[in-house]
């Protein structure tokens, strides 16, 4: 009989708790299978690169940072609540889009460009833009180049495999006449090494990337990054196609800390925005309006976001500024001090 | 009771019935084949379907729109097709499997034998080398190959020059040898296979002969006699002849040098085909040796009372028995070899999955078409050599009369 009684207990114990987080779903939750299995799994499935000072960059003890690690950890924040909760897979740029469309990450932040055909093509919904970027070329100072226009026939050049990078060098050496040598290699530590040997003359990727990478060489102060700009690289998160509302989630997370950054909210003074006079400031720190709900979400997700990850502004201060890899913002800068970041409003 | 009756009464029923108890469970197999397979491609498609992805192959006559650093033999720029890209990098494969194969099998006999050399320093050398080779990983012998060795070559500025000739060069940017040039070349070519069937059939006779009479002939001197003769007439009288092509080196800016012209072989290559024999002749040297050591004493001891040298006992007695036992594992180690020449993606050899699997999947984002294109090369490769292998094999194998 006291068997009986417990088997009974546990078992509307366990259909409690089943009615309870049923209960507690809200409407967009039950439409996005992502978010739902996300808060099941209580960590959101992030895919960065294999390390990228600035944008995603592993310590000794494991932990990432980067611009594009702040993506995921503001999605976590919202999500979850907790900005820490995030799976973070390392993924070459091959792997990158099978790791997405295959479901094993959630969300693909990791330098990734955005153009047409893989947007439309492979199953792929770009959400935003955090870095405006642009490819580039590094050489040795003592080689005497100066400028692009000064590359010869003849020239290797190290790039690594499955990106834009490899396409745009050759719309660039062709246009120009010029043959050149590619040297493809899998990792970007690997590009890196071949370069700082001497297997190839130039070494191209995004300026940002060159930035970042030029701190790995033996001596950094022997290269120099040319300032011609040969492509356009808007880089961003990209997610699944057909789950509408977690590509919301997403992109309104990052587009919450851009417009942060444009009110004056950082992670120190958004608790006492809440009583801001401004309406903006209040819908952005959840104390006025219903924006959360609209995106499944309770109303404190955004200042969770700014609370936990700061706004795009500290963001980019921490990973890329402070750490020597691009001081100024340059077109990463707000529109209205003269930059790039325009994001629709939050409200 | 019952349960006693009813096995007697199956396996009755099957006695009974042997044409079903021989095809039944064939059957069952084929049907379980095809719905495993069935069940994997549903299950994709309906994956695929839900995430907006189609499948097909028409991606392959696209514009590639980029560039690889190695295409011997195709003409490929980036205004050529995946297809063509696919074509580079399947013959970029083929060359490395080629080129690795046909020297690890030099230096695994040359290994192997010396193994078992009576000299102490030849055999304990070859045992050290075996065992340092077959126990490191493949490809951290590739990295320590293409990164630390090559890499310590020389800038094309100050290559090594050979025997300061001026005609090859070897630097950080590879190995530039001169590049013929022929006139008439396709005569010199007839020529030569012309020479060796002749050869053959020559040789043929010989042992004829030999068998017959127990004469012999100075085979080799007059094999050699016919492979240079003929082919230098064609010199001579045919109009063929021959100019090179020297690389060149050529400025690029004031530190920036590198060699035009000629054949350049890149140190990917270099590198990937060092690895690959180095690593591989040594399990091919094991073979050898246990196709040597297979052979019994008496054999050798039989061999030697008659007379025979000790070069002529390894050559006549002891390798065509030992051959049966080499060729089948050695078959193996080929096909290790070619499907190990995939690693080529770690240090950038555009081989197919650098290429293919790699570039190209990128851009076009055809996982699962270009996965499985792959892979069915890999599996014709390989079966190939099988096929060749196994028919060398039967060749010379004991023919029972």
């Amino acid at each position: 009989m006291k068997k009986m009684f417990k088997h009974l207990f546990s078992f509307f114990a366990i259909f409690a708790v089943v009615m309870l987080v049923m209960g507690t779903e809200s409407m967009a939750a039950k439409k996005s299978k992502t978010l739902k299995n996300t808060i099941k799994k209580g960590f959101v499935r992030c895919g960065v690169s294999q390390g990228l000072p600035g944008f995603s960059n592993a310590d000794a003890s494991g932990n990432w940072t980067g611009v594009d690690v702040d993506v995921c950890r503001a999605v976590a924040a919202a999500v979850l609540g907790d900005a820490g909760k995030v799976k973070f897979t390392p993924l070459s740029a091959k792997e990158r889009f099978t790791a997405l469309t295959a479901g094993e990450i959630d969300i693909l932040s990791r330098n990734t460009t955005w153009t047409l055909s893989r947007d439309a093509d492979i199953g792929l919904t770009f959400v935003g833009v955090n870095f405006y970027d642009g490819q580039g070329f590094m050489v040795r100072k003592a080689s005497g180049i100066t400028s692009t226009s000064q590359f010869k026939s003849g020239l290797s050049a190290c790039v690594n495999i499955g990106t834009t990078t490899e396409l745009n060098m050759r719309d660039f050496f062709t246009a120009n006449g010029i043959t050149y040598e590619p040297v493809v290699f899998e990792k970007a530590d690997e590009v890196v090494a071949a370069y700082d040997s001497g297997r190839c003359d130039t070494y191209t990727t995004d300026k940002s990337g060159l930035a970042a990478q030029r701190t790995k060489l033996s001596n950094p102060d022997d290269h120099i990054v040319l300032p011609e700009t040969i492509s356009k690289e808007p880089l961003g998160p990209v997610v699944r196609q057909g789950d509408a509302v977690w590509e919301d989630i997403v992109r309104w997370s990052l587009n919450v800390m851009i417009e942060a950054e444009e009110y004056g909210i950082n992670s120190s003074n958004a608790d006492s925005m809440k009583t801001s006079k401004n309406p903006q400031i209040k819908r952005l720190v959840g104390a006025e309006g219903e924006l959360g709900a609209a995106l499944g979400l309770d109303n404190d997700w955004s200042l969770r976001i700014i609370k936990q990850v700061g706004n795009y502004g500290e963001s980019y201060k921490r990973n890329i500024a402070d750490t020597g890899i691009l001081p100024t913002r340059g077109p990463n800068e707000l529109w209205t001090k003269g930059g790039l970041l325009y994001v629709p409003p939050a409200r | 009771m019952n349960l006693k009756s009813t096995t007697s009464s199956i396996s009755d029923f099957f006695y009974a019935r042997p044409k079903l108890k021989y095809y039944l469970p064939q059957a069952l197999t084929i049907f379980f084949i095809v719905f495993i397979f069935g069940y994997f491609s549903y299950n994709a498609q309906v994956n695929m379907d839900n995430r907006g992805i189609d499948f097909g192959l028409r991606f392959l006559g696209e514009e590639s729109s980029f560039d690889i650093q190695f295409t011997p033999f195709v003409e490929y720029d980036g205004t050529k097709s995946y297809a063509t890209a696919y074509l580079v990098g399947l013959i970029n494969t083929i060359i490395v499997a080629l080129i690795g194969i046909f020297f690890a099998t030099i230096l695994g006999v040359v290994i192997g034998i010396s193994r078992l050399s009576p000299n102490y320093l030849i055999a304990k050398m070859s045992e050290i080398y075996i065992e340092i080779f077959r126990n490191v990983p493949l490809l951290l012998q590739l990295f320590f190959w293409y990164f630390a060795v090559l890499r310590t070559l020389p800038l094309p500025k100050d290559a090594i020059n050979f025997f300061n000739l001026d005609v090859s060069f070897l630097s950080i940017k590879g190995l530039y040898v001169p590049r013929f040039i022929w006139t008439n070349g396709s005569l010199f070519l007839t020529s030569i296979i012309a020479s060796l069937i002749i050869i053959f059939f020559l040789l043929k006779f010989f042992k004829k002969e030999q068998e017959q009479t127990g004469k012999q002939y100075p085979k080799f001197f007059i094999s050699l006699t016919i492979i240079t003769v003929l082919p230098f007439l064609t010199f001579l009288i045919g109009g063929v002849s021959l100019d090179f092509e020297y690389p060149e080196l050529k400025q690029l800016s004031k530190t920036i040098y590198n060699f035009k012209g000629g054949i350049s072989i890149i140190p990917e290559l270099m590198a990937l085909a060092l690895a690959l024999s180095l690593y591989t002749a040594t399990f091919i040297a094991e073979n050898v040796r246990a196709g040597i050591e297979g052979i019994s004493r008496g054999q050798k001891e039989a061999a030697a009372s008659i007379g025979l040298t000790p070069g002529q006992t390894l050559k006549l007695v002891v390798m065509p028995q030992a051959l049966r036992i080499i060729i089948p594992p050695t078959t193996n180690q080929y096909l290790n070899l070619t499907k190990n020449s995939s690693l080529a993606a770690a240090i950038a050899y555009p081989d197919l999955v650098l290429v293919f699997a790699g570039t190209a999947l990128m851009q076009t984002g055809r996982a699962i078409e270009i996965i499985s294109i792959t892979m069915l090369s890999y599996l014709s490769l390989s079966i190939t050599i099988s096929i060749f292998m196994n028919w060398y094999n039967k060749k010379i194998a004991i023919k029972e009369k």
